[in-house]
């Protein structure tokens, strides 16, 4: 067994035991990356002499200072900022941007002993399901690279699945770090709006964006979100509410446990194989004394267009900001301001993110702001409200993270009736500012499949019960793609 | 059926001051039109009297002193821009 493929819980105990030292553990990580990353494309910088300098660091470091992910390797989505490392958001706008401070998250790691290893690729700033429109090529799927990773979050998925790092940051604003996990096989975590702080994370939809953890145990990451929740005064919709340990959750005892299952979370649009996966899941739930019944929510078709409006008119007010003067992509071809501004845009953002900004436009614009925006911000109350009547008599809402496996390359997961499923289970999550997991809940043709597990707000603690009790009682999380292997 | 004319495109890219070409006007035109059709389901649901939503959790603002304190240094925050001198970000000429 490699160093690479141990979690980050057992890292740690070899450099306790003094079995390894971070020096060791950097040297093989970054070899693999080297490795593997050929094959997958996860990351877009590895940074290999910061981390080796820091892992010699560490190592002098004496022990009662130990963090607690001290010389635990991790991966970065390239939209979270790193001081004097390039953050491209995977896009041209800021292909040579190397930001001059950390994002809140990054000193966080720091103080907690983690080596950063590099940024991890994504969906031009963050801006799809398939990590396909990156501006530095898609990323592949360890599991068969004929299939995409997912998205927005592909390259930390992708990166933690193939056993380049046990664990990574993405960032959630509609599905953006579950999808990936579901498609990847991996555990990933969107904490309730607020939890962790957002400074430094380049912003796409303000009201939806949150930062997440990407593992592949539900323990590794429960100790990844201990360290980088809580109160920011650098952002002021930072939560105040103390930080628990997480992993003191994990108990293993769900008894009583009272779970809803959303009607057209096993619908219209969703993959029958995946249906009965999760469903055979909630079998398990039940074996370990969980009661499942299902519930409707009576607005959750409107959830998709909701969402796309509410994102697209965000993300048109936060993107303004590049403008080639101040960072980033600068245009050659300009006479005077006017012409440095439009041409810099046209010349420095993808096809998607143009089109997401002149549609948020549009829904902003002085006669549709009523009927568009205004509305799908009436339609989100709604959502929220039928979440609220449901949590008020159960503990956890659990579905499939995604309506199907892993899309083939080129293909964004077939018809609009497959992409309408999608986006109702992935986006009411961050319409209602709730946190949401998924974990590893089986196979279809050989690609993974993962149940989503949906709570109360601030209440991670028994998501990563729920999830670690299911874990500890299947299989799945034990399965890694072959390509960890060399091949 | 929704149209979006290759002139919307134009007049809603000006504000965002995003250059597009002929053939950047006929993409978006045809893919906003569907964006739009999509979108106009949210005309189906009654909002008579519902509060539009703007934060997903209830918070209060966040007041402090206005305080000026060190941050960076000029040189570090301008070493980012394309141009500059004299200490300033260099822009185009604007007239």
């Amino acid at each position: 067994m490699t160093l690479t493929s141990k979690t980050a819980v057992e890292l740690q105990a070899l450099l306790q035991n003094g079995e390894a030292t971070v020096k060791e553990i950097t040297e093989e990580t970054l070899q693999v990356i080297e490795q593997t990353d050929k094959k997958i494309n996860a990351f877009i910088h590895v940074a290999t002499d910061e981390a080796n300098a820091r892992a010699e660091q560490l190592d002098q470091a004496a022990a009662d200072t130990r963090g607690r992910l001290f010389g635990v390797p991790i991966g970065i989505k390239d939209n979270i900022v790193t001081l004097n490392m390039t953050t491209t958001c995977a896009s041209k706008m800021l292909e040579n941007f190397v930001p001059v401070y950390n994002a809140t998250v990054m000193n966080k790691l720091e103080a907690a002993g983690a080596v950063n290893v590099g940024k991890l690729n994504m969906d031009e700033f963050a801006m799809g399901s398939t990590t396909e429109t990156s501006y530095f090529g898609n990323t592949l799927n360890p599991w068969n690279t004929d299939y995409v990773p997912g998205g927005s979050s592909g390259g930390s998925a992708a990166a933690v699945a193939a056993g380049e790092v046990p664990l990574s940051l993405g960032s959630d604003t509609g599905g953006s770090v579950r999808q990936p996990a579901a498609f990847c096989g991996i555990v990933g975590m969107k904490p309730t709006y607020g939890r962790v702080s957002r400074f430094g994370l380049t912003a796409f939809a303000s009201s939806l964006d949150q930062i997440g953890t990407l593992s592949r145990t539900v323990e590794d990451n429960a100790l990844l979100l201990s360290v980088i929740a809580g109160e920011d005064d650098n952002d002021s919709s930072s939560s105040a509410k103390p930080v628990p340990d997480y992993t003191q959750a994990l108990t293993g005892d769900i008894k009583g446990l009272k779970v809803a299952v959303p009607t057209a979370y096993l619908g219209e649009g969703v993959d029958e194989e995946v249906a009965t996966a999760v469903k055979e899941a909630l079998r398990v739930l039940e074996s370990l004394g969980a009661v499942c019944e299902e519930v409707e929510l009576p607005h959750i078709q409107y959830a998709p267009t909701t969402y796309y409006v509410i994102s697209s008119s965000e993300a048109q007010s936060n993107l303004s900001r590049f403008d080639g003067l101040r960072y980033g992509y600068h245009t050659e071809n300009a006479e005077n301001l006017e012409q440095a501004y439009f041409r810099t845009r046209q010349e420095g953002f993808g096809e998607e993110v143009k089109k997401r900004i002149i549609f948020g436009t549009y829904a902003m614009s002085a006669d549709h702001h009523e009927d568009l925006y205004v509305r799908a911000q009436k339609v989100r109350t709604l959502i929220a409200q039928d979440f609220n009547e449901v949590f008020e008599k159960y503990d956890v809402v659990i579905g499939p993270t995604a309506a199907t496996t892993a899309f083939k390359l080129g293909e964004t997961g077939g018809d609009q009736l497959v992409h309408y499923a999608n986006d109702v289970l992935a986006v009411p999550a961050n319409l209602t500012g709730r946190p949401a997991l998924s974990v590893p809940c089986g196979f279809v043709n050989e690609l993974p499949v993962g149940m989503q597990i949906m709570g109360k707000h601030f209440d991670e603690e028994t998501l990563y019960k729920v999830a670690h009790a299911y874990e500890q009682a299947t299989d799945f999380h034990k399965r890694t793609p072959s390509i960890q292997e060399g091949n | 059926m929704t149209t979006f004319s290759t002139d919307d495109v134009k007049y809603f890219a000006d504000f965002v001051r995003i250059g597009v070409s002929e053939e950047d006007k006929e993409i978006f035109s045809a893919k906003i039109a569907d964006l739009i059709e999509s979108v106009s389901n949210l005309k189906d649901v009654d909002v008579t009297g519902v509060e539009p939503m703007t934060h997903p959790i209830a918070m209060i603002n966040v007041l402090r002193e206005d305080q000026p304190k060190d941050i960076l240094d000029r040189e570090i925050m301008l070493a980012s821009a394309e141009d500059q001198e004299d200490g300033s970000i260099k822009v185009p000429d604007i007239l």
